[in-house]
């Protein structure tokens, strides 16, 4: 047998652990078609997948020292884009076209009629939690929730010994497991709106819709606290934390799509395109997506304001003064305050002054010329065309089921409106940086190649840069697989106005070669 | 000016780059190696498959059209230095007013019975790792020789796929040239943890085959017979320099240049592995085949070329490895055996890991050099205190700015420091925190004070 299918091979462990998800797997299909479905059977499908990630881990690290553990991955099938890959990409990326657009198919019951198939197989867990039978994204959330916790167990196992890497992971595992899953669906059993909270606008997207917003608004101190804490996120907490942290604290240890990226899009990390072109095509399509989500969502509260759709006491003109504000604050931190920084982007300024004026322009005009809608568009139609192509098929067909072909991270760094945000903030202004140890590195690559979000990792540590960029997540897996020791994730406020200043470049000077300035 | 570079590694690459930033003159990079620069520390990456070919390439392939860098695949036969004209293997006629030489090394082979069998191999070129992937395809058990910082690559490249290894080093121990006992030991017990029959004070006697074909052994030279199949030979590097031997050009062990990097013929440079410094400045050898001098004198040669008139003064000492899972740093001199005037603190973890040693004038107590294993000091701050001569204490109380492993982990600096504190019954405490904001101060104070 060639040495190199040892990397396929499986051990006794591995493979018990690839028998007990599967069978799970199996027994949860067979009993969704069947529509022999109790809790016990359910039960038992979910203890074989959760078990068989387990048994899975473990058999795959137990033997393994405290190191980095990537022997193999470009001559795995799963993991090299090869028939398993898209084996795998075909089946995710069906579930989730099934999910959002045929969950009838799925058993989603019409109409208060029950549910049948594999929606009515998470019944029993869902009468267990909120005390009502489950629905599509009932049955998407456990299967997410486990997916996480499962292969979150296996990440810890694979850098165990790496402090920042567990503590990440067990982050993301409690965020997930309590503020995504068991709260809001204990809450819902209490009859309080689904309510995410770590779930933010504008990743988010409907958190502004009348129905929301009016959920909240009916469910008393509880929902008016939901209501204020969401708030406070986007416009306060998200900002101060961001500013001392980097967007890290979110993407890479908070959110649910990087929750389930790290963990059980680990194994794809390297998949993720590090060409130029891919780099400008992120920065077009990201910031794209941004503008669609503010202007989607300035008219969504434009008109359910105007329309009297809130429960609240609003006039448009609290929104229209509002979006000023924020606009000329922006414009503000743009050409005067980190005015410094956005010299090299001429472009980039430019271009945003002239969004912001337009938007500012015809909400003002909106305004004046008493329209229902902010932009003369339907704020509904806008908000199901979001829905529909950057909700739906962006961040969940492509977003996951793309995960074997273009690596993990497709979404968060092609798409998420929050990412963009977060990303501009962490760029101009905020303490997070990684910097780069002296003269170490010896452009091997494995920096470059493992880090999800396609940047070029090297081609800073070479020149020994620090890298600052908006779309780094602050996985610190660039750091872990340096075999050099070159990178470090940090945060640092003296030098918060030109952190991007070369540092720890070895200089040549006319005198000679040396590390000093 | 045509600018014309033999060499595509690091330090030929790095001389094309860098004369791109200076100026507008043509430039053509000719290697018999590959097309296109690739990073050759990264091989063994390729062969466990954490990377592809293509990964370890540090600029994407339109880079070079975009900068008007010509790239040649050919070998390089003749040089015509009067005519200033290259001969290539091909037949091609390449002239050139600059000339650099960076033809970087090639390994050393010795001439044991049976080096010229078909299972013999070094790891150095891109062919060689090609060799190595084919004839390791049915492998089981291999022989590697030699204790250098290759050696130990090769042997983890065929652990990481089940192969058998037998690791014949001929010191006493691990790589004991340049490390102290301690760290050999550590080392040594790590490469065994890994599954590896390590042979200290064993070398290779020759290569046995029934058919000369064939391996099925080695012999020691205390005449023990292992049987294996393949043998990867990693016994250090020699530069490769072959086609200057009977040239006009100066050569010794390597091609001789001066402290701007310039042959005995005005034109030509050489820089790199291939290259031997006529006056190497203090406390730095004469032919150094690391990653980093290469990028350095690159970058000197292209400033010369230039007319910056520079010396090429790579400063304090500095290196890295990794050993199987054990990440070793070392700045400033740490000889292996303490020399008269030094004196020493070393410490290192229970699971025998992880290190930290400083060595510092008996003296002047000025400190001298740090070793790390498994743990990351930082490039600058080490640098800073080596060059300043800063006293041990100074440095001590100081050390957790160097500390450069990832947010959340074990600091080990305070056990150090105790080890010190009971040495010389002081009481010395940590006054400065890891972190970007303690280096940042450390270098503001250093450079008020100039």
């Amino acid at each position: 047998m060639s040495t190199i299918n040892y990397y396929n091979k499986k051990n006794q462990t591995q493979l018990l652990g690839l028998v007990s998800g599967l069978g799970g797997l199996v027994l949860m299909l067979a009993s969704s078609l069947s529509g022999i479905a109790d809790s016990a059977i359910m039960w038992t499908a979910l203890a074989l997948m959760s078990f068989g990630i387990i048994i899975y881990s473990i058999g795959t690290y137990k033997d393994k020292l405290h190191g980095i553990h990537n022997d193999g991955v470009w001559y795995m099938s799963v993991s090299n884009r090869s028939l398993l890959a898209w084996l795998l990409g075909v089946i995710i990326t069906g579930f989730y076209i099934l999910l959002y657009f045929k969950p009838e198919l799925l058993g989603q019951g019409a109409d208060d009629m029950p549910n049948t198939g594999l929606v009515a197989f998470f019944d029993p867990l869902s009468m267990f939690l909120k005390g009502k039978p489950a629905s599509q994204w009932f049955v998407y959330g456990t299967l997410y929730t486990v997916a996480i916790i499962g292969f979150g167990f296996k990440f810890i196992l694979k850098y165990r010994g790496n402090r920042y890497q567990t503590l990440r992971t067990l982050s993301v595992m409690f965020f997930q497991l309590g503020f995504a899953f068991l709260i809001p669906s204990i809450m819902e059993g209490f009859n309080y709106p689904y309510y995410d909270a770590k779930n933010m606008w504008p990743l988010n997207y409907y958190f502004f819709n009348d129905r929301n917003i009016n959920g909240f608004l009916s469910a008393g101190n509880v929902g008016l606290f939901m209501l204020i804490l969401g708030l406070l996120l986007i416009f306060l907490i998200s900002p101060i934390l961001t500013y001392f942290y980097g967007k890290r604290w979110y993407c890479s240890w908070v959110c649910g799509c990087g929750g389930l990226a790290e963990t059980a899009g680990d194994p794809f990390r390297h998949l993720s395109s590090k060409s130029t072109s891919s780099w400008k095509i992120e920065r077009w399509l990201i910031y794209m997506v941004l503008a669609f989500s503010i202007i989607m969502t300035v008219a969504v509260v434009y008109s359910n304001i105007y329309n009297h759709r809130y429960e609240l006491n609003l006039q448009p003109i609290f929104l229209v003064l509002f979006v000023t504000v924020i606009a000329i604050i922006s414009l503000y931190f743009m050409w005067v305050k980190a005015g410094k920084y956005f010299s090299q982007h001429e472009l980039l300024k430019k271009g945003v002054t002239i969004a912001i004026s337009l938007i500012l322009a015809i909400i003002w005009i909106s305004y004046f010329t008493k329209s229902s809608n902010a932009f003369f568009i339907d704020s509904n139609q806008l908000n199901s065309i979001y829905g529909f192509y950057i909700g739906s098929i962006f961040s969940g067909v492509i977003g996951v089921g793309f995960y074997p072909i273009m690596g993990s991270r497709v979404w968060c760094r092609f798409g998420c409106p929050m990412a963009a945000i977060l990303g501009l903030q962490q760029k101009f202004f905020s303490r997070f940086r990684i910097t780069t140890n002296g003269g170490q590195c010896i452009s091997c690559g494995n920096c470059s190649n493992y880090c999800e979000m396609g940047i070029d990792v090297r081609s800073y540590a070479q020149r020994g840069e620090n890298i600052i960029r908006s779309s780094c997540v602050g996985c610190g897996i660039c750091a872990s697989v340096c075999p050099r020791g070159v990178l470090r994730l940090e945060t640092g406020k003296l030098d918060i106005t030109d952190k991007s200043k070369d540092m720890s470049v070895i200089k040549i000077t006319e005198s000679g070669v040396s590390l000093e300035q | 000016m045509q600018i014309v570079i033999i060499g595509n590694g690091i330090a030929g690459i790095t001389a094309a780059v860098s004369c791109r930033k200076l100026g507008n003159d043509p430039i053509t990079v000719i290697s018999s190696e590959s097309k296109y620069f690739y990073s050759r520390t990264a091989l063994m990456y390729i062969y466990m498959g954490h990377m592809r070919f293509e990964d370890t390439k540090p600029y994407q392939d339109n880079f070079w059209h975009q900068n008007n860098i010509e790239l040649i695949q050919d070998k390089v036969t003749e040089i015509d230095h009067q005519n200033s004209v290259l001969s290539t293997k091909s037949g091609g006629k390449i002239s050139y007013d600059k000339l650099v030489i960076a033809t970087g090394s090639k390994p050393n082979i010795f001439a044991w019975p049976g080096v010229d069998l078909q299972g013999v191999f070094s790891m150095y070129h891109l062919h060689d790792l090609e060799k190595i992937n084919s004839i390791t395809e049915n492998c089981k058990r291999a022989i590697v020789v030699g204790g250098g910082l290759i050696g130990i690559e090769i042997v983890e490249m065929l652990r990481s796929r089940n192969i058998e290894v037998t690791f014949l080093v001929r010191e006493k121990n691990f790589w004991d040239i340049v490390l102290p006992k301690e760290e050999s030991e550590m080392i040594e017990k790590e490469i065994r943890s890994h599954g590896v029959d390590l042979r200290l004070s064993t070398e290779l006697a020759s290569i046995n085959s029934d058919d000369g074909k064939k391996i099925h052994s080695i012999t020691t030279n205390s005449g023990e017979t292992i049987p294996t199949e393949v043998v990867g030979i990693a016994v250090g590097v020699t530069p490769n320099i072959d086609m200057f031997k009977n040239s006009a050009i100066d050569v010794n062990r390597g091609i001789l240049v001066d402290s701007q990097l310039r042959t005995n013929i005005s034109n030509v440079y050489a820089c790199g592995d291939c290259c031997e410094l006529r006056n190497p400045s203090n406390g730095r050898r004469a032919i150094e085949p690391i990653w980093y001098t290469g990028r350095l004198m690159g970058e000197v040669v292209a400033k010369n070329i230039y007319n910056h008139e520079l010396d090429y003064n790579p400063g304090v000492w500095f290196n890295s490895a990794k050993f199987f899972n054990i990440e070793y740093q070392i700045y400033g001199t740490v000889n292996p055996k303490l020399e008269e005037n030094e004196s020493t603190i070393f410490w290192r973890n229970k699971e025998k890991n992880k290190s930290i040693r400083i060595n510092f004038d008996s003296n002047s107590k000025s400190v001298l050099g740090f070793n790390l294993f498994g743990i990351r000091y930082r490039h600058e701050v080490c640098n800073a205190w080596i060059v300043n001569k800063t006293h041990i204490e100074d440095v001590l109380q100081n050390l957790k700015i160097a500390n450069f492993d990832g947010e959340f982990s074990s600091q080990f600096e305070n056990e150090l420091i105790d080890q010190y504190n009971k040495l010389y019954h002081k009481n010395i405490a940590t006054k400065a925190k890891r972190g970007h904001d303690s280096v940042l101060e450390f270098f503001n104070k250093i450079l008020s004070t100039k």
